[in-house]
């Protein structure tokens, strides 16, 4: 039985809080596969040997028009319904595996991938290459960034994947419910070792996360401070600072909060919108303030610098703000 | 030599497409299976993994470009659209064989690009691997794709133009033959959304001399702008793939049901409407990738929404061999074979097309052997169909329905060993275009490339019965199973321009029940 069971299990087991809901939908969805494909399977069976050609039976009979006509609107809305039910269930649960949740709890981690291996960086300034540990039970914030090509975040257990794409910052979540070492690979084809881009998710008890934690000799200080210092040496609060709002808009709560925009428009502060807003200052301009007064900061931080820079103004959200 | 070489019959520039064609397939297959022997073992020893990353890209580029987009158009289309039409020949005979020229050119480069040293981009050619970082021959290779896809503009305007213009006396819309019908869908989306793709793919070319940042980050440009190109042509593509296959299955399942098609106008209207529709989907490629989720919500939806006329397919097909004469031969096992391997390649689609499972399965196996199953399963078994059915017209031979029912069979043997353990390599999260992999995936990787060798057999077998069949078949006749439509009242082969005089048409297109008895082997019996 396990002989047989092995290499033919569907799905990896699930190991996040999101994993159960989608496996659902995937059997689903599988058992209207399999249902209609052996329906079809067993008509074509019935049609071939109960209408084979013999004497007798040389010549079709012909179909009476109203029929086809009743027959294909009906199968036409039947279909419709199934696939508009299916359409919904993958979509409500899409929802729901793709809105980040926030709060004080969360932990983030700042994830770069490169040609080919991935890197991470934890809250308290510790990195760690190919492999990432983290605590069972606590949600996990990722902000991916890549330095070269796309690559694409892919933890199969936890029926994750997002792609990592040059020049933007993209944020993914997990919430892993039993500790254990889990795969991660590399799902978009990156070049001559894709195939090797593999690193381990390594969930454990919070207990034995904390102890890994303490246990790090790394002297690298936390992301967020290493963020403030930078803020400090870029002088950045020379016109985002309090007292001299009327210049730059204030960055105290921006993460994760909707930006109104001069053209009124909006935006979500996401990771994402705070890289650009550096790099290509006058892309958004805020309500109520002035093009061309920021300069850009394109090539006078990279793009590690700017994780830290993110980092910071992560630090500066609220507790209650809301999700990218 | 010189005469096929500057003829401008229609049937020779089909046959010298189906030469050229045949001759891509095989290289492509050879690719393939230097693939499956590599992935027969977990590392990476049989290629390094920068070989395996050329193979798979060139078997990509080849399959889709040179075989299954122009496959039955350019060939069965090219042959039987005017004798379909009972016209002397299609309506721009010098552009058919100008098409032809410049798509063995875009072949040429394409085999140079190779010999040079290979392209590893994939055949989806993302930026800004492709734009930037890639050291293999990305600009020859792009050329070579452009001008296959210039020929295809060609042949599409040539076959609209044709449908409109040189139907038969009495051959009004809604009698034209349903192949006609899928074959006039396909030209629209060839000439429609080829250029599109074109001028994504000089941009790529620009953008690696130039770099002026259109897909590439590092100087502005945006990578998902790419990807919305391609998929833009590529989605669509996928449909240039198949609608002829099913307009081919279309015809087969009639004549072999001895009955009219369940609900012609359905049919017909399929098509179009699968052409139509198939132009708003291509972000369902792109649901990880970082579009809105506004979007990918919309592409979701409208993905299931191509989906009913497809199922309207099925359904008619299955309609028509209810109360019908169902005849076994080659061709219908194929076609049967069509029907039911591109309702479980649909019924996957639909599973990727559904947000939440498209996450887990994107970029795996499972996508992989979605494809293979529409396009291998079903549009090359349409290929086979359509060749086995109409080759006593072009040939006037027949071959061995002996041989021939037994490699359909294998064909569809191999086919289910390879592709369905792909489907649980994708579920269990094993990414697609990886030269080595996990050792827990093994077994079913090498069921895989076990299925593959029987597969193999089933391509030799026919090349090898039908070409026998040109020297000891017997002489096929005028209409050797009793199929109604145009093709089949004229000789076998047709004369230069195809009829004696031109047909007069006066009735639907199938009707069967008075049609002429069969007159080829086994017709009389079972
Ligand atoms: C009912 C109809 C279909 C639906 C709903 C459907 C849906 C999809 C979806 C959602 C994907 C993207 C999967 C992913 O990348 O995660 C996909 C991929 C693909 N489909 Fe389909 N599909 C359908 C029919 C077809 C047909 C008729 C063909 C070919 C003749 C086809 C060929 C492909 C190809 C080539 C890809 C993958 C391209 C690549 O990434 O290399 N599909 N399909
Ligand atoms: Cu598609």
């Amino acid at each position: 039985m396990t002989l047989l069971a092995m290499p033919f299990e569907v799905l990896p087991a699930a190991a996040s809080a999101t994993s159960g809901a989608v496996d659902l939908v995937v059997f689903l969805v599988f058992a209207v596969i399999g249902l209609v494909s052996l329906g079809v399977l067993l008509a074509m069976v019935v049609l071939v040997v109960r209408n084979r050609r013999r004497p007798g039976n040389l010549t079709g009979r012909g179909h009476d028009p109203a029929t086809i006509w009743k027959t294909e609107l009906g199968w036409c809305a039947l279909t419709a319904v199934v696939f508009l039910c299916l359409f919904t269930l993958g979509a409500v649960t899409f929802d729901r595996i793709e809105r980040v949740p926030t709060g004080p709890d969360v932990l983030d981690v700042a994830v770069t991938a490169k040609r080919w291996m991935w890197s991470f960086q934890h809250p308290s300034g510790r990195r760690e290459l190919s492999q990432l540990h983290v605590p069972a039970g606590r949600v996990v914030r990722l902000h991916l960034s890549s330095e070269d090509v796309i690559h694409s975040f892919y933890v199969p257990a936890f029926r994750l994947k997002q792609d990592v794409v040059p020049g933007w910052l993209r944020t993914a979540w997990f919430r892993a419910t039993a500790p254990g070492t889990y795969a991660l690979a590399c799902a978009e084809y990156c070049g001559t070792e894709h195939a090797l881009m593999r690193a381990d998710v390594v969930v454990m008890e919070p207990h034995v996360y904390d102890h890994w934690l303490a246990q790090g000799d790394d002297p690298r200080p936390p992301l967020a401070a290493a963020g403030r210092a930078l803020f400090q040496k870029l002088d950045c609060g020379a016109c985002h600072e309090t007292r001299l709002r009327r210049r730059a808009p204030p960055l105290e709560g921006l993460y994760g909060r909707p930006v109104t925009l001069r053209d009124g428009s909006s935006v979500l502060a996401d990771d994402d919108y705070l890289r650009r807003s550096i790099l290509r200052p006058d892309a958004d301009i805020v309500a109520d303030y002035q093009g061309g007064v920021m300069p850009t900061y394109a090539g006078l931080v990279d793009d590690d610098e700017l994780l830290l820079l993110v980092a910071y103004i992560r630090s500066l959200a609220d507790a209650e703000g809301v999700s990218p | 030599m010189k005469s096929w070489l500057t003829t401008t019959d229609h049937k020779r520039i089909a046959l010298l497409y189906l030469g050229t064609m045949t001759l891509f397939f095989t290289l492509g297959g050879l690719l393939a299976t230097v693939i499956r022997v590599e992935l027969a073992t977990a590392a990476s020893d049989l290629v390094t993994a920068e070989t395996y990353n050329r193979l798979f890209t060139l078997h990509g580029v080849i399959m889709v470009f040179f075989f299954l987009i122009p496959s039955i158009p350019t060939f069965l289309g090219n042959y039987l659209l005017p004798l379909m039409l009972g016209a002397p020949d299609l309506a721009f005979p010098r552009l058919n064989l100008a098409s032809w020229y410049v798509f063995v050119a875009g072949g040429l480069l394409t085999l140079t690009a190779m010999i040079a040293g290979g392209l590893d981009t994939g055949w989806t050619f993302y930026t800004p691997y492709s734009t930037t970082f890639s050291d293999s021959h990305v600009v020859l290779a792009v050329l070579g794709v452009f001008l296959a896809g210039l020929s295809s503009v060609f042949t599409g305007i040539n076959f609209i133009v044709t449908t409109h213009r040189l139907r038969a006396p009495g051959l009004t819309w809604m009698r034209l033959p349903l192949f006609v019908w899928s074959l006039y869908a396909t030209s629209l989306i060839l000439v429609l959304a080829t250029p599109v793709l074109a001028m994504t793919l000089l941009l790529v070319a620009i953008e690696r001399g130039l770099q002026i940042g259109i897909f590439d980050p590092e100087v502005g440009g945006s990578p998902l702008l790419f990807q919305h190109f391609f998929w833009f042509y590529s989605h669509p593509a996928v449909y240039i793939m198949i609608l002829p296959g099913m307009g081919v299955i279309s015809e087969l399942i009639p004549c072999f049901s001895r009955n009219r098609p369940f609900g012609y106008e359905f049919v017909a209207a399929s098509s179009l409407a699968i052409a139509v529709f198939g132009f708003l989907v291509w972000g369902h490629h792109m649901f990880v990738a970082g579009q809105s989720y506004f979007a990918s919500v919309v592409f979701s939806f409208l993905s299931f929404a191509v989906a009913v006329p497809s199922g309207v397919k099925v359904f008619s097909w299955l309609g028509t061999m209810h109360r019908g004469s169902v005849w076994l031969t080659t061709p219908m096992i194929y076609a049967l074979g069509f029907v039911a391997l591109f309702t479980i390649g649909g019924g996957t689609g639909l599973a990727l097309a559904m947000l939440a499972v498209d996450v887990h399965l994107h970029d795996t196996y499972f996508v992989v052997a979605h494809f293979h199953t529409i396009m291998v399963g079903g549009m090359l078994m349409a290929y086979l169909g359509g060749l086995h059915f109409w080759w006593p017209k072009i040939s006037g031979r027949l071959y061995s329905e002996r041989w021939g029912r037994i490699a359909a069979y294998i064909l569809l043997i191999g086919f289910l060993l390879t592709f369905l353990p792909q489907f649980l390599l994708g579920t269990q999260g094993l990414p697609r275009r990886t030269a080595s992999y996990p050792p827990e995936y093994q077994f079913l990787q090498g069921l895989s490339s076990a299925g593959a060798t029987i597969l193999a057999v089933g391509y030799v077998l026919p090349g090898i019965y039908l070409l026998a069949s040109l020297v000891r078949g017997r002489p096929a006749g005028d209409n050797p199973w009793g199929a109604t439509g145009l093709e089949w009242q004229t000789t076998s082969p047709p004369p230069p321009h195809n009829f004696a005089a031109p047909p007069v048409v006066t009735d639907d297109p199938y009707d069967y029940p008075r049609a002429p008895q069969p007159t080829a082997i086994g017709a009389g019996h079972v």
